[in-house]
């Protein structure tokens, strides 16, 4: 693999980590497996790109985006708790739904932004080389959600959505509504999903309806990953495991597409199996380890 | 005061399966009560409870506490009156959260949670405090994690978390009936001590009818989702097992001559 090569996989890990620590809030914390950020990710590209060609500044275009996420995250959320449909169908319809309004967001399936401001702008004026000011701003970015995201854990109603995913029928005897928390929880994992594709499509210039596809499974993948070589000792941890799981996964993608048998290689296209394999086999090493440990 | 008015409370009603679980109960729970709850398998002890602390709301019939009406209220709203341990161990904690993680939730029951910080220096003291009464040693664990703990410690915490604010009143689930004998004695000893130091209006339903009759005030019976039975002070001192069986006996004798004139 090439250093250059190193280096996108890298920016990748950073900024797509942003999406795997919300898959963390909802599949680890909230035990809530959600496939929303499929729709959510695009959604969040989506409005961050007609807003910044709109003229608004590429930073606002942010927070319009997360809330665009946490909107997205609330009707998912509310689906599941209030009508009582099943998690992962809730988040299906969600996702499916997304799709159009992300083409009628974009009035198409995509949108080029060529020559308009972002949030790289800032870090090229402080004199940072082109080639890494993606890292640069990415990694401010992920290293700033996580830390809020674990002090916001901390606080009296962030240990509250702990307990809901741990044990419900207690929190509830305390006095906590956990359908308030389940909507605020998925709500706000969206939201950084949409942030993280808000600051993709900034990125790679453009937004597409299709970039979502996939989600979910790096994001599982991520987060396996992480918790499987940096482990999950406390909640500060587990979500640094979870963002350095997601820079791992990209890596692991580089170096597979890199490598040659021959006349075989990997197509782009066949990223589904690699993940899909990694997922695996990330599952299956405990189990591996036990085994050889009783040897 | 806890007032039930006439209530009632069906499963599955209209099918095959359904059960009457909850007939017609009237009940004036007194403040200071110590309510012991007896009665067969099925004959809808839980059931009470659970229509008390709001984890389903009556088909008919009204629940107040001090004068508010909360038949219509959901259980994380009651939860400002209402403290639960169930029989389970594990129903009562978050494995994952330490000691005082725990402790810290238990003190905000029924209260708003914002952006304070989950666990404060100042509750520490009080944590430590409460936990030396114990006498588990856990007052030095304050940072281990509750899925550490053995069930009886779990059961002693809960019943600690529970009372850390006191409820207008405290609902027992046959919280000692999944302890060995030993730890069942300890955790009832503490539940006790507990009661009698912070006057706390109780229920506690047993299987136990040597402690129905030891523990508490005031005992109720309960057969095929009625009271039959409600005794208390003087008479209910005088109660023996053999009170009891005689009478859980003349009910289920009744409904057999019942059956058996029915079949004929
Ligand atoms: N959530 C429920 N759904 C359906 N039936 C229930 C439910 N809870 C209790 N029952 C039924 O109601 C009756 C009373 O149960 P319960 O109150 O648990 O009895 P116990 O006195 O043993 O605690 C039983 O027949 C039980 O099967
Ligand atoms: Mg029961």
């Amino acid at each position: 693999m090439t250093l250059y090569a190193a280096l996108g996989a890298v920016e990748q890990g950073l900024v797509y980590g942003i999406m795997v620590i919300g898959v963390y809030l909802t599949f680890r914390i909230l035990d809530f497996p959600d496939l929303t950020v499929d729709g959510s990710l695009p959604l969040g590209a989506a409005i961050s790109a007609v807003a910044i060609t709109g003229g608004i500044n590429p930073y606002l275009s942010l927070v319009l985006a997360m809330g665009g996420g946490f909107c997205a995250g609330v009707a998912t959320a509310v689906l599941n708790t209030k009508f009582k449909i099943l998690h992962l169908l809730a988040s299906i319809l969600t996702m499916i739904a997304l799709y159009s309004i992300n083409i009628r967001i974009m009035g198409g399936p995509n949108i080029a932004l060529l020559g308009t401001p972002t949030v790289f702008d800032a870090v090229s004026v402080l004199g940072v080389p082109p080639y890494l000011a993606g890292v640069v701003v990415f990694a401010l970015f992920a290293i700033l959600v996580a830390v809020i995201i674990i002090w916001f854990l901390s606080t009296e109603l962030g240990q509250a959505i702990l307990a809901t995913g741990d044990n419900p029928q207690m929190i509830t005897s305390l006095g906590v509504n956990t359908h308030t928390i389940i909507i605020l929880g998925v709500g706000l994992s969206n939201a950084l999903v949409a942030l993280s594709g808000a600051l993709v499509a900034q990125n790679q210039g453009a937004a597409d309806v299709g970039m979502g596809i996939g989600t979910i499974i790096a994001g599982l993948a991520s987060v396996i990953i992480g918790e499987t070589v940096f482990g999950t000792a406390s909640i500060a941890r587990a979500f640094f495991a979870a963002l350095l799981g997601s820079i791992l996964y990209r890596l692991a993608i580089a170096l597979a597409l890199g490598v040659e048998f021959g006349h075989f290689s990997f197509n782009p296209s066949d990223l589904n199996l690699i993940t899909a394999l990694l997922v695996v086999s990330a599952l299956i090493m405990p189990n591996i380890k036990k085994r050889l440990m009783q040897r | 005061m806890i007032t039930l008015d006439h209530c009632h409370k069906y499963f599955h009603k209209g099918s095959v399966n359904e059960v009457y679980a909850l007939n017609d109960i009237c009940l004036q729970i007194r403040e200071g009560d110590f309510i012991t709850v007896i009665g067969s398998n099925g004959a809808g002890k839980s059931t009470l409870l659970n229509c008390i602390a709001g984890s389903f709301f009556p088909d008919s019939g009204t629940i107040t506490i001090n004068n508010h009406d909360v038949t219509k209220w959901p259980e994380y709203k009651r939860a400002r009156f209402i403290a639960r341990v169930f029989q389970d161990p594990l129903l009562g904690t978050c494995p994952s959260a330490t000691i005082e993680q725990n402790l810290a939730l238990a003190i905000k029951r029924g209260k708003r949670r914002g952006l304070g910080k989950g666990v404060k220096n100042s509750e520490r003291d009080i944590f430590r405090e409460k936990l030396g009464h114990l006498h588990l040693g856990l007052e030095e664990r304050l940072l281990d994690r509750v899925g550490l703990l053995s069930g009886g410690q779990r059961q002693a915490l809960t019943m600690l978390m529970a009372t850390m604010i006191k409820p207008e009143v405290l609902l027992l689930d046959e919280h000692i009936a999944a302890l060995d004998p030993k730890t069942a004695n300890q955790i009832l000893g503490l539940t006790s001590d507990i009661v009698g130091e912070q006057h706390l209006t109780t229920m506690m339903i047993t299987h136990n009818m040597k402690h129905a009759i030891a523990f508490g005030n005031r005992l109720i019976m309960l057969h095929q989702g009625r009271i039959i039975l409600d005794v208390d002070g003087t008479e209910k001192s005088k109660l023996t097992v053999d009170d009891l069986l005689q009478r859980f006996y003349t009910v289920q004798g009744e409904e057999l001559s019942m059956d058996s004139m029915l079949l004929t």
